[in-house]
């Protein structure tokens, strides 16, 4: 058996594309993230909290902007805003709430960034951003699952 | 079988831009590169190499509609052997004990790589001539 190849109107690909580049480089963002920041708590290296901190402001919260306005704009494109489907809630329940954690992490590497360099004493606050961005992550691939399988 | 497949091919796409963050932090930082996060990031090229052409072929013969000679999926594959011997170079540029030549030129042969990553998305996205 096998299925047959769909095809979208054009105008769509350019808001996908602005969306799926930005889902990935969130994904992406936050195995770096999470990695540097575990490694910071266990290390309590500066650098890495530093690292940790930067991967966040610049590579999450950017792409996950570009993810959601993605998101946004091709649901809007395929008249989705006020559809109930199952992969639908997943991927805008994700989202929404990622955006949460995000700032929640940031505030923490941050904290745990200035603690280390004061008196290398971060290691807890790098240990609670480096675990929200890991089940960050985690939610993550279940959407990319989700908007990928499209269970209904 | 498909949902399979394309989950499986997304999953390894996202495990690339993995291997493409972790690089553009060291690529971007003076800091010398952490060889455990260095590892994250080659394990998930291997794993989002693999899988993506791996996946890929078999989505494109599995779809009625697409074949492995469409001339999107040929340009992906060499947009995609690029990518893969560009990161290898790049990756000896990061290794320890690499001179500031080495890792200018890494950090060269890294942008190229996150380049044709990037053509590879559009590439999958617009489908030219399918």
């Amino acid at each position: 058996m096998s299925v047959i190849a769909a095809i979208r109107p054009d105008e769509w690909n350019f808001p996908l594309l602005m969306h799926v580049l930005g889902a990935f480089l969130l994904v992406g963002a936050l195995v770096l993230t999470a990695s540097v920041l575990l490694l910071a708590s266990r290390d309590g290296t500066v650098s890495q909290a530093r690292l940790g901190f930067r991967s966040l402001l610049f590579g999450v919260l950017p792409a996950w902007i570009l993810m959601r306005g993605g998101a946004q704009w091709i649901a809007n494109k395929e008249g989705l805003e006020n559809a109930k489907l199952t992969w639908l809630d997943i991927g805008f329940s994700t989202a929404d709430t990622g955006i949460v954690v995000i700032l929640i992490s940031l505030l923490l590497a941050g904290l745990a960034m200035r603690r280390t360099a004061r008196d290398g004493g971060g290691s807890g606050l790098a240990t609670g951003a480096g675990v929200l961005s890991a089940l960050l992550l985690i939610a993550y691939l279940v959407t990319l699952w989700a908007m990928s399988a499209k269970p209904t | 079988m498909y949902d399979t497949l394309l989950v499986l091919h997304m999953f390894s796409a996202a495990a690339l831009f993995g291997t493409v963050a972790v690089y553009s932090a060291y690529a971007l930082s003076t800091t010398p590169a952490d060889a455990r996060v260095l590892g994250v990031g080659r394990v998930l090229w291997a794993i989002g190499g693999l899988g993506t052409i791996v996946f890929g072929i078999w989505l494109a013969i599995y779809v009625d509609g697409y074949h492995p000679w469409d001339g999107w999926i040929l340009g992906a594959i060499v947009l995609w052997a690029i990518a893969t011997e560009l990161g290898r170079r790049a990756e000896i540029g990061f290794t320890e004990g690499a001179d500031a030549g080495a890792r200018s030129q890494a950090t060269m042969m890294h942008w190229l790589r996150t380049a044709a990553v990037i053509a590879l998305l559009v590439l999958m996205i617009y489908k030219p001539g399918a």
